[in-house]
């Protein structure tokens, strides 16, 4: 391995850590190596080396592993990850329009990364959004409803250093790296922002709540029943 | 009589609805502590009795699941939340847990207690990381609360919850590849037996079981068994969330009691987008069997749509209208398929990549008439013979689609091309966009 | 009537009982009915992966015990027949043989279909089955998936991923069989693949200035890759297709011209069953052959690849006689003559045979030593050896007969290990241990690689300290020691050579059993020590057991043609010395190595002054210090008998035509022209004495040696640990440049606090000194005791006998050495 002796040492830490949620080591491989990601931007050798050392595993045990998810990047990855789903309902709804209009723009395939490290393009399988199709992923968090000029847009203010704002995420989008931290388990004080839903998740929601539909009310057995917030009439937005 | 019943997605709407705190105020927690003061053989025979069948797709009934439980041993026994929601056109668990996950940890605090579990574990996909923010705080506010550690609520029983990050793997969502994933392996199915009831997560006693099918468990809990039985069918007990998604005016999460027909579905979503009429749609993700319009009016619960030739699977109702090229639709699933095939078995590693070489062929103008025998027997290469769910519903969409859009397939190989405009299909005008 | 440990169930009709839990697959065998497969193998767990062996199964259900059949036809390979249970296979079910149809089609898209340049054509299940259940003609025509071929593996392992079905045997192979996951499977659904972690074959950006085989977690071979473990051959064997080849074999020939006789390893001391295929005189490869009871289906990869030394350049086809300083090929009669000259004129002559004989040759060394030369000089040890062991093996071993067998080994609770170190010594017995629900123990002075793949623990003793480990063995209160005392009641305690090197071991390993009720058993590591024991290739040893000062007459005669009265004979350190005295005057010597003898150094000075005929099958090594070299058979070119050490008659064939002969036939002669009647040579004769394996006469005495006190360590001085790893600087290796470069690469191991006390880290170099001289290796940090640094006892850069004349338990200086040393053999 060739990390730097301070790298090296909080990694460590990091990986302890991780290793101490599960009751059995080999779990933590999966956050190590969103961890390993978000110190090199992808699943480096040393980074390889690193997991496979702290588990005792091979680097071919590690590699099997790391080349079967595809969140998992095999060449440093651009800064953002613009991952536009393709899969039928977005790919229908405009997903590849979306994705034609972003490669000639960035002049990109699937899977590259702009020369100046700032995107990685890539089609994305789809990401549980469908009602809010067509879905832009970037950095893995939603930008909803797109069309091909909203996500050149977005690209241009990423590229100005405009704020960008997911639609249902945090205020700021954070980077790749910053992200692959996150998503090794480590909280970045961010949950809270963003709303908890989008219009489309609240549909029926509203819908019931505008005609006074309901679910039967809880029957009153038991010293202490939950109470429906449905029925609280006004608590529903 | 309501055609919606929120309950699940009650407190989506509401103000900072994913912290403790709006959690607390809408009732939350209570059916834990009506859980705490119950016998766990009492709740998990309340969720027996309820009927609650898997959300997940396979619609198993939940409470029977944890009963297959070997008596306890000493040793330790875990429950394992499937997250990894991915099925396409299924999107209900991610908004779910994005602003109200502290409905799912309630549920899994009271299933642990039901089946004597003590670490507990949620399986996200690791490609929506603001709601694996969500849940981190989620269980972070928890355990601050005394309702995850030591001794839950003061009671004694101790839990500790983990929130796992997946990394983009499809195959997951089936409960042994989970596991597998979870202890940090290649995502690629168990041989069973042994079940994972017997030998699942570390070879241990384990019940994996859907979001949506925890979240509902206060609900069971604080209702009782007769309440949650009197909404939905007699087979197909409670409410579920209905996900419309494609050419309907408004798109979006529908919780009514399961049997519902999607007629009623598309009216109170709008319709289908105006100027338009349905032409296909998929009642359970795209491992299902698609329906027309034909098929409006079957009841969607368990067992009406498999009568009707389809499965319920996830409610991942999915429109089409008639701007829309079956074969294209169709290719563009198996590119998921086999994209998404963990490469274990033969049929699917094989009969994915050879499906979706013909299918992007024929759409791409170059189909030869022998085609059409291939994308016939292929599916039958593949179904049945593969090791597990995921191939067996790969070929769902290609073969209901032969059985209804046969036509449309041989008119691509006559043509040379697709006769469709697939920018006719598109959410925004092409040009402008 | 089923018995209740047999299940009885119907295949094709034929209604066939078989033991509980028995596969459907392995019913059907055994009603002889094949069922196509690949992932499957009998000693694999099932994955049922492939799909090829689908069938329709139905079984008997409710209260009523009406069949039910499963909707959809079931793996046969992972599904255990259940009483009354009917399975119709592709052979009378239509659906059967449809679904294995449609799975050989898709096995074969993205197959090449490459097989007349294919090593396995003729000999590949997935040729055969694609004939018996394929079509005829491929309805695919897209673009398969191609791979640049080959890709190696492992130095004598290549690998063309195109041809590969994935069916998982090589990588579930190394992960459950030696524990050495050196492959997996790489990426996901049609792109998946067997690999190494090689960044540039997975598409992986190397980091800046780094090389990719610096990973943790795999200790490098000498090749620079990730060492792949002693038995990673086995793969390319297992392979159901021509995915995985040798190197060494690749492109050499056609199963169909090859010519296989079943033979017996010559490497270690198990006998291993193995498979010989020889086209035109020329030996092309060796496979395992299938010993249920000692190496299943897997041989270790010395076993597989060491075979060329057999034909080697060295190779001596003719005598030679040494003429001033140069030695001349000369006729056999010449050869002949000057042998005799030189015995004729001995006064004091010795035998070292070495530890490499056939049981018939051991008896043709032991009888010419003691009636033709009239010596009982002859000591077969050509390594580290003590007079203790002389009377161990003596007291234990000679004349035992069948001991502690490999299954009882398998089945045993609890085995404890000492001075061994089963994976480098033992090879196939390190797989059955694996595979056992054995508990292993260990005295040693660290838990090696191997010890933690057997999940063994490790009961630590410093080099020459394991007598008082053992003594320690029942007397400990609590911890390990007395959880393996408490284990050992009815297990096996395993002593290797290495005790020789150990005062009072031996001693100390007999009290134990005895106290513990454990059985005891020695496990040397050369394929002729037990037989050597046998013949009585010891001083004072006859055959069977029987000691030679007390021989009764008639058994002296039965043996040796007469009644003895020798003097009684000196061991090996005895021989060179009294041979550098002068005292010694001729020696014959067998195949044996000057480097492996405890003093290479003396042994040298020793035989330049005596007069030497040397028996070998090479020149190279002894040539210098030989008088008269005769040339001998290797194994392949004769026939004979290994003694295992279970103490399992292991006879083999000859394998090839040969006008060489065995050293039974060379002494023979040679006592012929002596001009003694000896019965060397007469099988009938030998196997009369070998009748009496298993019945000793009265045992030997014990061995008595106390135990060796600590010695205190002076600063920059450690004890050296040090055994022979399996793959070697061994003469065995010669001509196999591949299996040479699979072998782990040589450090020496320290502890971080003796690293630190000398002032090295992890990869830096260190000096390993004795006033012999001096070795340089790269630092390893492991879990030693302090005070000891373990080298490897003949690998590249490290001869510990040769350069520093120690061995296992002698003290050594140890210091920082400045920049890397050339690493030469």
């Amino acid at each position: 391995m060739t990390y730097d002796p301070r790298t090296l040492e909080t990694l460590r830490a990091d990986a302890a850590q991780i290793v101490a949620r599960y009751p059995s080591a080999r779990s933590a491989l999966l956050p190590m190596l969103h961890l390993v990601q978000s110190v090199d931007g992808y699943v480096s050798p040393d980074g390889t080396a690193f997991c496979a050392e702290t588990l005792e595993l091979t680097a071919a045990e590690v590699s099997a592993v790391a080349t079967f998810y595809s969140q998992f990047k095999r060449q440093p990855n651009g800064k953002y990850t613009l991952g536009v789903c393709v899969t039928s309902l977005c790919g229908v709804m405009g997903g590849d329009a979306i994705y034609e209009r972003l490669s000639e723009y960035l002049a990109v395939g699937n899977d590259e990364t702009t020369a100046d490290g700032l995107f990685t393009l890539e089609k994305i399988e789809c990401n549980a959004a469908c009602d809010y199709a067509p879905v832009l992923m970037v950095n893995w968090e939603f930008f909803d409803n797109q069309t091909p000029s909203s996500a050149v847009q977005l690209v241009e203010d990423i590229r100005g250093s405009r704020a960008v704002r997911p639609s249902r995420g945090p205020d700021r989008l954070a980077t790749f790296k910053e992200v692959s931290r996150v998503l090794a388990g480590f909280e970045d004080g961010h949950a809270n922002e963003g709303p908890a839903a989008g219009q489309p998740s609240l549909e029926g929601v509203d819908l019931a709540a505008r005609n006074l539909w309901a679910a039967p009310p809880l029957p009153a057995a038991g010293s202490v029943r939950a109470t429906p917030a449905t029925l609280e009439g006004d608590e529903t937005k | 009589m309501s055609a919606l019943a929120p309950l699940l997605t009650s407190r989506w709407g509401n103000e900072r609805a994913w912290t403790l705190d709006a959690y607390q105020r809408t009732g939350g927690y209570q059916a834990l502590r009506e859980a705490l003061r119950m016998e766990p053989a009492e709740v998990l025979n309340t969720v027996k009795d309820s009927g609650l069948r898997g959300r997940g797709g396979a619609g198993f009934p939940t409470g029977v699941k944890w009963s297959f439980l070997p008596p306890p041993d000493g040793g330790p026994r875990y429950l394992v939340v499937n997250a990894d929601e991915s099925e396409p056109g299924t999107c209900k668990d991610i908004p779910l847990m994005m602003a109200d996950p502290h409905s799912l940890i309630e549920g899994i605090i009271i299933t642990s207690y039901a089946i004597g579990c003590h670490h507990a574990f949620i399986y996200l996909r690791g490609e929506v990381v603001h709601v694996y923010r969500r849940l981190l705080n989620a269980v972070t506010e928890a355990r601050r609360a005394g309702l995850l550690g030591s001794s839950v609520m003061g009671s004694g029983y101790e839990l500790e919850l983990t929130v796992h990050a997946g990394a983009g793997a499809y195959i997951c969502g089936e409960e042994t590849a989970l596991l597998d994933s979870l202890e940090g392996r290649r995502g690629q199915p168990r041989l069973k037996p042994p079940f994972p009831a017997v030998a699942g997560l570390y070879a241990r006693p384990t019940v994996v079981n859907n979001v949506e099918s925890i979240a509902s468990v206060p609900w069971i809990i604080a209702g009782g068994a007769d309440w949650w039985k009197s909404m939905g069918t007699e087979k197909s007990t409670g409410v579920g969330i209905y996900s419309l998604s494609g050419h309907v005016v408004r798109p979006g999460q529908y919780e009514a009691p399961l049997g519902i027909t999607m007629r009623e579905l598309l009216e109170l979503a709008g319709g289908v987008r105006a100027g338009h009429r349905l032409k296909f749609w998929m009642p359970g993700g795209s491992s299902t069997p698609m329906f027309t319009p034909e098929h409006l009016d079957v009841p969607l619960d368990y067992d009406s749509v498999v009568a009707a030739g389809s499965m319920l699977g996830t409610r991942a109702l999915q429109c089409f209208d008639e701007t829309v090229c079956v074969v294209w639709a169709v290719s563009r699933w198996m590119d998921f398929y086999a994209h998404e095939s963990c490469g274990k078995c033969t049929p699917c590693r094989e009969g994915t990549f050879w499906l979706r070489s013909v299918l992007r062929r024929i759409e791409a103008g170059l189909g030869r008439p022998e085609d059409m025998q291939i994308l016939q027997d292929i599916p039958n290469s593949i179904v049945g013979r593969a090791f597990c769910p995921l191939g067996d519903g790969a070929p769902s969409s290609l073969t209901s689609s032969l059985k209804f859009f046969y036509d449309e397939y041989v008119q691509h190989i006559q043509l040379g091309g697709c006769p469709f405009d697939h920018k006719a299909s598109y959410l925004f005008e092409a040009v402008t966009a | 009537m089923s018995t209740p440990d047999l299940v009885a169930c119907t295949i094709d009709g034929i209604e066939i009982e078989v033991p509980k839990d028995t596969l459907i697959i392995r019913a059907a065998e055994e009603a002889g009915i094949m069922i196509p497969r690949f992932c499957d193998h009998p000693l694999l767990k099932p994955v049922a992966a492939c799909r090829q062996c689908l069938v329709d199964v139905a079984s008997p259900a409710g209260p009523e015990g009406k069949l039910r059949a499963f909707p959809k036809p079931q793996p046969a390979c992972a599904i255990s027949v259940t009483p009354g249970m009917v399975v119709n296979t592709q052979l009378s079910s239509e659906a059967a043989k449809n679904a294995q149809e449609q799975v050989a089609e898709l096995i074969l898209i993205n197959h090449p279909l490459d097989c007349p340049i294919c090593d396995k054509g003729g000999e590949c299940p997935l040729q055969n089955q694609a004939m018996s259940t394929g079509r005829s003609v491929s309805r695919f025509e897209d673009k398969k998936n191609t791979f640049p071929k080959p890709l190696a593996l492992t130095p004598q392992i290549l690998l063309d991923r195109e041809r590969c079905v994935l069916c998982q045997r090589c990588v579930r192979f190394a992960a459950q069989i030696p524990g050495d996951p050196f492959i997996a499977l790489q990426k996901r659904g049609a792109n998946q693949q067997i690999g190494r972690f090689d960044p540039s074959v997975l598409g992986v950006a190397e980091t800046a200035g780094q090389l990719a085989d610096q990973t943790a977690g795999d200790i490098p071979a000498i090749c620079g890759e990730p060492f792949a473990g002693y038995f990673a051959g086995n793969i390319i064997q297992i392979c159901p297709v021509g995915a995985l080849t040798s190197a060494a074999y690749r492109f050499r020939a056609r199963p169909f011209d090859l010519v296989s006789t079943e033979t017996v390893a010559e490497h270690d001391s198990n006998g291993s069953a193995i498979r010989v295929d020889y086209r035109r005189g020329t030996v092309l490869r060796r496979l395992a052959g299938d010993d249920p009871s000692l190496n299943q289906e897997w041989i270790s990869d010395k076993d597989r690849f060491a075979f060329r030394w057999q034909a080697a350049p060295d190779r001596l086809e003719r005598p030679l006689v040494r003429q001033g300083d140069q030695l001349v090929e000369v006729s056999w009669p010449e050869g002949i003559r000057a042998a005799v000259e030189i015995f004729d004129s001995a006064t004091n002559p010795a035998v070292l045979p070495g530890g490499r004989l056939t049981l018939e040759d051991a008896y043709a060394y032991s009888v010419f030593a003691r009636t033709v030369l009239g010596t009982d000089s002859v000591d077969f040890r050509a390594r580290p050896s003590s007079h203790e062991e002389a009377q161990f093996l003596a007291h234990f071993v000679a004349g035992a007969g069948l001991g502690v067998s490999l299954d009882d080994l398998a089945q045993a609770p609890a085995v404890l290990l000492a001075g061994f170190e089963p994976e480098d010594e033992g090879g196939i017995i390190f797989l059955r241990l694996r595979e056992a629900d054995t508990k292993v123990y260990s005295v040693a002075p660290f838990a090696s690689r191997g010890l933690r793949r057997l999940g063994g623990k490790l009961l630590r003793a410093l080099p020459g300290g394991e007598a008082s480990a053992l003594d320690a063995l029942s007397s400990a209160a609590d911890g390990p020691r007395a959880e393996a005392a408490a284990a050992l009641k009815g297990g096996v305690i395993v002593v290797g050579e290495r005790l020789a090197s150990s005062p009072g071991a031996y001693t100390a390993a007999l009290a134990a059993a005895d106290r513990l009720g454990a059985r005891l058993v020695w496990i040397p590591r050369r394929a002729g020590e037990r037989a050597a024991v046998e013949a009585g290739l010891l001083p004072g040893l006859a055959p069977a057991g029987r000691s030679l000062d007390a021989l009764a007459d008639d058994v002296a005669e039965t043996v040796f043609g007469g009644p003895m009265g020798l003097t009684p004979g000196l061991d090996l350190p005895g021989i060179i010395a009294a041979a550098q005295a002068g005292s010694v005057d001729a020696v014959l010597m067998g195949g044996l190595e000057l480097a492996d003898l405890p003093d290479p150094r003396a042994a040298s000075a020793a035989l330049n002054t005596a007069k030497v005929v040397a028996l070998q099958v090479r020149g190279d090594s002894i040539s210098p210090w030989a008088d008269v070299i005769l040339p001998v058979a290797p194994p392949q070119e004769k026939a004979g008998t290994f003694i295992n050490w279970e103490g399992r008659l292991r006879p083999f064939p000859q394998v090839l035509t040969s006008t060489a002969l065995s050293d039974a036939r060379v002494l023979q002669v040679l006592a012929d022209q002596l001009g003694f009647e000896s019965r060397i040579g007469e099988l009938a004769t030998s196997h009369q004495v070998f009748g009496w394996l298993g019945k000793p006469s009265a045992r030997r005495a014990a061995p008595a040696v106390a135990p060796r006190a600590p010695r205190p360590l002076g600063a920059g001085q450690a004890v050296l640990s040090t055994w022979r790893y399996q793959v070697d600087d061994s003469a065995a290796l010669d001509g196999e440049p591949y299996l040479a470069a699979s072998a782990p690469a040589p450090v020496a191991r320290i502890s971080a606090v003796t690293a630190r006390a000398v002032g090295v880290r992890q990869g830096d170099y260190l000096n390993v000194s004795t006033s012999g001289g001096t070795i340089t290796l790269p630092v390893a940090i492991d879990d030693l005791p302090e005070g000891v640094v373990h080298l490897p006892a003949k690998s590249p850069g490290s001869w510990t006998l040769v350069t520093l004349t120690a061995t296992d338990g002698d003290l050594v200086g140890i210091s920082a050495a400045h920049g890397p040393k050339e690493v030469a053999r």
